[in-house]
């Protein structure tokens, strides 16, 4: 069946209808992973958004363990080509299957290195995918301009609370929509991992008296999580040290007065280059974020940069001055990406034991 | 880290002579390298033999020895140049190995000179067999089991302990060199035994066979600050056992998920951080394909050729980087020069698929094993990019110029089943068409794979295209069902072929009618994610176009010379790179299309425009489509470029220089006669032929021996010298067995001394930089005969009618810019044997030794320019006051079972250069550069046919004076010894021992002569029996008289004291 990925700005791409031919609109952006793409449509952050590969070949082992959460999350899925037959002995299925039966949306047979460009140049914009082919753009414009990811962090967030055994140091993980291997990395590091839901107050994980605090990835925007900052913010005033990563690194950013922006058309894939300023050492990141936080004019008495992106400069993690605090924009649990950074959950577990 | 300030001078290594493992992406390296360390002020001092390279112009380094790569001539050059540090890993193996042997023996450290860009330490423990083990056993990397033995005992012993299949790896050697899996105990002392030869340390590593298992390589960098990135992953089609030279390689790999991915290149880095690598790295895998299990299979810690398929997979720089990365920069501080925005601290994201195959060389050497195992055979590759495996595969299919433009060609059709099933156990070449043939049948993927072992992924792929080969020929070409065939690289003749109904131009007008065209994507390294700059492009279908149409100035189009093969070689690239140069200082737009990734041409820094695409007809039409060129050029790229002249001038491309249709006439038999007779030249008496019949009545009617020869090739494709009538038939036959749309040539065989220049003409007057005279007499293939310059032997009055002949010649046919003439000088006359209206494989030796920039000024008369106002007079040039030898290289102990007594047909994969004050020297030096070390036992074989046998006498006197003991058979013998030589006799192969095969395989002699009588290439006669056992013990071999002589004068002027001649100076 035919399907068309409509933008804002009225470019059309006519392909072929993969997954659910469910209608949607949604925020469309891009991602330069050249494999991981299960790992990207189970990544809780692409919430609200319908996520491009610019990778054309995908679905080429399938569907395996490989998942960063229970479900995909993405409006919608676009690629290129989707793989005939996956080929992987771990593989369970295909990726067509897996859309259908999670109504997901999606489209292949399009040029997404042109679709890519266009968000490159023009920035991220929203757009609808459908398979109407009697579609009217007018009709169709306000819906597109109208739409915002809004408070998908409530989406995404786990109802429940959840321990995973360990005999290490006791982590409370504040789940914005936590990839699994947030857990998993302090896990295996011997850590018992405590998942808190979102919305849990300050005061109940204190109360739980945990050796350090781990704030996890997440989508949308960090200033429509405004009752989360606050409680971030007096998790910040107690003692426990606390690890951020990306939603996290920005909702610490916003609880201390800090301001985030939007990126023209952010960070996502596997091969961003952050410099870590203490010892001017690059790795290679796995990135996923469409917001930044700012830091010019950053009052050193608040924080210093930790890291920035060799590429552009942005901000890619900060120190909090005087506390056991450090975050991070990128994904050093990696998954999809390279696992050069994993080593900041050595210094968060040294850093609970007490060592700066 | 800033550049280091006690790095002024370096000395960089280059590779030698082109060989199979050792090709031209160490031309490619050390070129881009070169000027990377240019570009940050060093001063370059640069020692290659091989003449026939880019690196060895004086454009790219300040002082340039083509001199031989052994450890005296480099402690000479390195005591007269008197440089700061030594960079020895853009030479591939050959200059790592001559580093290492330098810096081990104290010599550098005594001389003041710092191995940079990776330490002796770390070249030993990536190197070393058991250095490398114990580095991964302290990791915790897996290595498969292994041991390495000096002994065949050992090597049994251990095997008894692990089990067969086993693996046996030569230390230190190129290209897998003696090399392979053994099943049983006698294949392990066979390859064994050779494999210890070969090895420079006596080595071998005997390890678990892991065939069968996925082969995956990483290439990576590291900076001296610890930061490391991956540039590039590429996966093998062909599983482990395979050499990945021989390999048909995908990058990024495809049925790798994340996880496997990762745990891969977290490995890679690892391994790069623990043995300290400066620069650029290849680690190559096995990971079994049905778990997370793995081995590491070996570390390459210098560039090499997978490094240069990474580079121009992905557009990242490798040797530049790995250079600047040398002189203390950091991969932070080094920017990307593609986007220009980013920093070579990134790693590539690919949104395309790249695919490669080794370009083979079993057309030239039809008795060789086409098997493919562990020890490479390849003389080249070809590299296409697509937005889908298919198209990738099918471009590259049609690059390799094999007569071959899809799935369907090596026709396996005629197989049963069983036969067919039979020929899938067979890896060799012709694999993957056999899996297209089992998949028309309606074989499983199962079978397919369990046989194979290659990814199923894989086979849907083929299917994919065997898929669309049925509906061509079953459906009706609709438009949408020709879009598919265009998306996935069906090229229009097929499509008409499959169809049956429609001629390629009828499919050609129906796509341009519907407006399916292709449309051109650029490499940009980041996935579209940043504005890049360059303009490196390939092409798919049902696209946006990418590639930005420019018309502001002047465009010109240079053809490149695809794949390198033998025949064809490095040279071309030299003379298309410079070509672009000159049209480029010309103020020109200029535009390249080739589809070698080893090559400097392909870098996306040497054109305004790179098209990375196949060299046919249509693939060219589609990008002069576009880019609407006033002019190409095909005089520099070598037939590849030739045979696309007509089709260019039918679409109204101007061909710029010399005009098609004077091509034709050096090439037409016929019209040739003509052009001689007008000029008053004469030629061998000859005839042009289709047919058997027809060959046999000219050939009687000249009288034999006749030389039999198709006409439009290159390197003597096909060439033969015939005695009888029978041979005649044998001939034709094989090159019949490639369609012919040309007739072929018999000609009276001349045996005289062969002469060769290459002219510039400007339409007026010529120019000849120099005149080269060739050691062996005609009959051996100009590619393949020691050439001399200036000719020394031929006197005035030769010369003259030399001179006089090129010039009536180039005007004749209205040359205008190269010209490469073959002459015989035979009884004071000299007679023409071939003229090729265009540069050929001398063109960068004869530049290099006579400092005139042949191309630069050819290039420029094509545009006009006149030879009197380029500065020179018109004429043979004056002749250098000293000697310059080109010696040819050959590849035969890579290629089981192959012929090596050379011919007509041109068997040398590479050259080197011997330059000196005097003959003899640059005799001696020309030989020795070709790795001809000598003596070692001063022990000979001569056995030669009676034709030889006086001048056989000679030879042996003069090695007997050398101090050689001499073996010879019984005739050889027996004529020795009447001739006053004491000369032991030995007896053949078919007599009882000890014979002369116990001798060979003795390890106990030096050298054998052997001159072949007729009817060679019968696999079971003594002397190919002879000729194939002294390559594969290591011993020269000789199958020419005047070789041999030559190898004499060489040895009995051997000097420790060279003259070094700076080339760059000339």
């Amino acid at each position: 069946m035919k399907a068309f990925l409509i933008l804002e700005d009225g470019t059309v791409f006519e392909g072929t209808s993969i997954g659910s031919t469910r209608e949607v609109v949604s925020e469309i952006v891009f991602n330069t992973s050249m494999t991981g793409y299960l790992e990207v449509l189970t990544d809780p952050s692409y919430a609200g958004q319908a996520v491009c590969m610019t990778y054309p070949l995908i679905g080429n082992y399938g569907i395996t363990d490989d998942m960063e959460s229970s479900r995909p999350w993405p409006d919608g899925f676009i690629v290129r080509e989707l793989s005939r037959i996956p080929s992987n002995f771990r593989c369970k299925g295909t990726i067509q299957d897996f859309l259908v039966k999670h109504n997901i949306t999606g489209i292949s047979g399009i040029d997404t290195r042109a679709l890519t460009k266009i968000l490159r140049d023009r920035g991220t914009m929203n757009g609808m995918i459908t398979t109407n082919e009697n579609y009217n753009f007018e009709e169709i414009k306000p819906k597109l301009t109208a739409y915002a990811t809004g408070d998908v962090v409530s989406k995404v967030t786990c109802r429940e609370k959840s321990v995973m055994k360990g005999n290490g140091k006791k982590v409370a993980l504040l789940d914005f929509g936590a990839k699994k291997n947030i857990a998993k990395s302090l896990n295996d590091r011997g850590c018992e991992v405590t998942i808190y839901p979102a919305h849990t107050t300050a005061k109940e994980i204190l109360a739980g008296n945990p050796d350090g605090i781990m704030l996890s990835n997440g989508p949308g925007d960090p200033k429509d999580c405004g009752p989360i900052i606050d409680e971030v913010k007096k998790l910040y005033d107690s003692e426990v040290p606390i690890f951020a990563i990306c939603l996290g690194h920005q909702l610490m950013a916003l609880a201390n007065g800090l301001d985030t922006h939007k990126l023209k058309y952010g960070h996502r894939g596997g091969n961003h280059p952050v410099k870590d300023l203490e010892t001017g050492k690059v790795y290679i990141s796995s990135q996923n974020h469409g917001y930044v936080v700012d830091t010019d004019g950053l009052d050193e008495k608040i924080a210093v940069p930790a890291f920035v992106n060799v590429n552009d400069g942005t901000n890619e993690g900060l120190k909090y001055t005087g506390k056991n605090i450090f975050t991070v924009q990128f994904h050093p649990e990696a998954c999809p990406g390279p696992q050069d950074s994993g080593y900041l959950f050595d210094r968060f577990i040294k850093m609970m034991g007490g060592e700066q | 880290m800033p550049k280091r300030s006690d790095i002024k001078k370096v000395m960089v290594i280059g590779s030698g002579p082109i060989v199979i493992g050792q090709a031209a992406e160490f031309d490619y390296a050390g070129t881009q390298a070169c000027r990377s360390l240019k570009e940050e002020g060093m001063e370059v001092c640069l020692v290659n033999s091989n003449p026939a390279t880019i690196m060895t112009d004086k454009e790219i380094a300040d002082q340039v020895y083509i001199e031989p790569l052994t450890v005296d001539v480099l402690k000479q050059i390195i005591i007269k140049e008197k440089p700061d540090s030594l960079l020895p890993t853009l030479g591939g193996q050959a200059g790592l190995n001559l580093g290492m042997e330098l810096a081990e023996s104290g010599f550098l450290e005594e001389h003041g000179v710092k191995l940079i860009g990776t330490t002796a330490e770390t070249i030993f423990r990536a190197e070393d067999r058991q250095a490398f083990k114990d580095t991964m056993e302290k990791l915790g990397e897996p290595v498969a089991a292994s041991l390495v033995v000096n002994t065949v005992e050992d090597g049994i012993k251990f095997t008894n302990t692990i089990g067969y299949p086993v693996v046996l790896r030569p230390a230190y050697t190129l290209g897998g060199s003696g090399g392979g899996i053994a099943h049983n105990q006698t294949e392990l002392v066979e390859i064994l035994t050779n494999g210890l030869r070969l090895s420079r340390v006596h080595e071998v590593l005997v390890e678990r066979c892991i065939a069968g298992w996925k082969e995956i390589e990483y290439e990576v960098m590291r900076d001296a600050n610890g930061n490391c990135i991956t540039v590039c992953n590429m996966e093998n089609i062909d599983p482990v056992g395979v050499h990945t030279g021989d390999s048909i390689v995908v990058a990024p790999s495809q049925t790798l998920g994340d996880k496997e991915y990762q745990m891969l290149r977290t490995s890679a880095l690892r391994i790069i951080d623990e043995l300290g690598i400066t620069g650029g790295c290849n680690v190559q895998y096995a990971l079994h394909p049905e778990s997370f299990e793995y081995c590491v299979i070996e570390v390459n810690p210098r560039v090499s050729r997978s490094s240069a398929l990474a580079s121009k997979a992905t557009g990242y720089p490798i040797a530049k980087v790995a250079a600047k990365i040398a002189l203390g920069y950091t991969l932070d501080e080094i920017p990307n020069a593609i986007t220009k925005k980013t920093f070579a601290s990134f790693e590539p994201m690919l949104d395309y698929c790249v695919v490669k195959i080794p370009r083979l060389p079993f057309d030239k050497f039809i008795t060789a094993t086409r098997a493919l195992t562990t020890q490479m055979k390849a003389t080249g590759e070809v590299m296409s990019i697509c937005n889908n495996f298919e198209g990738a595969l099918m471009k590259a299919i049609r690059s390799l110029e094999q007569h071959v433009d899809s799935l369907l060609s090596y026709d396996f059709c005629d197989m049963t089943d069983e036969e067919l099933e039979e020929a899938l156990t067979v890896v060799d070449d012709r694999r993957i068409y056999c899996i297209a043939e089992a998949l028309r049948r309606g074989a499983s993927y199962e079978t397919i794979h369990n046989i194979t072992k290659i990814d199923m992924w894989f086979i849907d792929k083929i299917k994919i295209l065997v898929e669309m080969e049925l509906r061509l020929q079953q459906e009706e070409l609709t438009v949408e069902l020709l879009k598919e065939a265009k998306r996935i690289e069906f090229p229009d003749n097929v499509i008409a072929h499959l169809n049956g109904k429609m001629t390629e131009e009828e499919v050609r007008k129906m796509r341009y009618d519907n407006g399916i065209v292709a449309a051109y994507k650029m490499v940009d390294t980041c996935a579209a994610e940043f504005d890049a700059m360059t303009p490196y492009y390939y092409s798919v279908y049902g696209s946006e176009n990418e590639a930005v149409k420019t018309n502001d100035r002047k465009k010109v189009l240079v053809l490149g010379s695809g794949p390198i093969r033998i025949g064809q070689g490095v040279e071309f690239d030299y003379c298309s790179v410079h070509a672009t140069w000159a049209f480029a200082k010309e103020g020109w737009e200029t535009v390249i299309v080739n589809n070698n990734p080893e090559t400097v041409s392909t870098d996306f820094d040497i054109a305004d425009k790179l098209y990375f695409e196949p060299l046919t007809n249509e693939d060219v039409e589609s990008i002069v489509n576009l880019e609407k060129p006033d002019g190409a050029i095909v005089q520099f790229g070598g037939q590849t470029a030739i045979k696309l002249t007509e089709h260019l001038m039918k679409i109204g491309v101007p061909i710029l220089g010399t005009k098609a249709e004077d091509v034709d006439a050096a090439e037409d038999r016929e019209l040739f006669d003509e052009i001689l007779e007008k000029t008053q030249i004469p030629r061998a008496a000859g005839g042009t032929v289709f047919t058997a019949e027809e060959a046999k009545e000219v050939a009687n009617r000249l009288g034999y021996p006749v030389l039999v020869r198709p006409s439009y090739v290159l390197g003597g494709q096909g060439m033969q010298i015939a005695f009888n009538d029978e041979e005649i038939e044998k001939f034709m036959d094989i090159i019949n067995q490639i369609a012919q749309d040309h007739p072929i040539l018999v000609d009276k065989y001349l045996q005289g001394k062969e002469i060769e220049v290459d002219a510039i003409c400007d339409g007026e007057n010529i120019l000849i930089p120099g005149i080269m005279e060739h050691i062996e007499r005609t009959g051996i293939h100009s590619g393949d005969s020691i050439s001399v310059y200036p000719a020394h032997t031929i006197n005035q009055d030769i010369k003259d009618k030399i001179v006089d002949y090129t010039e009536r010649l180039a005007k004749a046919l209205h040359v205008l810019g190269m010209i490469n003439i073959q002459f015989i000088a035979m009884d004071g006359e000299v007679y023409v044997i071939e003229v090729n209206p265009r540069s050929s494989r001398t063109v960068p030796y004869i530049s290099k030794v006579t400092g005139i920039p042949i191309v630069d000024l050819a290039a420029k008369a094509i545009l006009g320019h006149k030879i009197t106002d380029m500065g020179y007079k018109p004429g043979l040039q004056p002749e250098a006051d000293y000697i310059a030898i080109k010696m040819p290289v050959f590849s035969f102990e890579k290629l089981r079972g192959a012929e090596i007594s050379l011919g007509p047909e041109m068997k040398s994969t590479g050259e080197c250069l011997g330059i000196a004050k005097t003959f003899e020297e640059a005799l001696y030096k020309a030989f020795l550069g070709a790795g001809v070390v000598l003596p070692k036992h001063k022990q000979m074989i001569i056995t030669v046919k009676d034709a030889d046998k006086p001048e056989a006498l000679e030879v042996a006197k003069r090695f007997e004076k050398l101090g050689y003991t001499i073996y010879a058979t019984r005739s050889t013998a027996k004529y020795l010894q009447n001739g006053g030589v004491e000369c032991r006799q030995v007896n053949k192969i078919t007599q009882e021992s000890p014979n002369v095969m116990d001798l060979i395989l003795g390890h106990k002699i030096d050298l054998v002569i052997d001159t072949p009588t007729q009817g060679h290439g019968d696999k079971t006669r003594d002397g190919f029996l002879i000729r194939r056992n002294a390559i594969e013990t290591g011993i020269n071999c000789i199958t020419a008289m005047d070789t041999a002589v030559a190898l004499a004068t060489s040895l009995e002027s051997a000097t420790t004291e060279y003259t070094l001649v700076d080339v760059a100076k000339i």
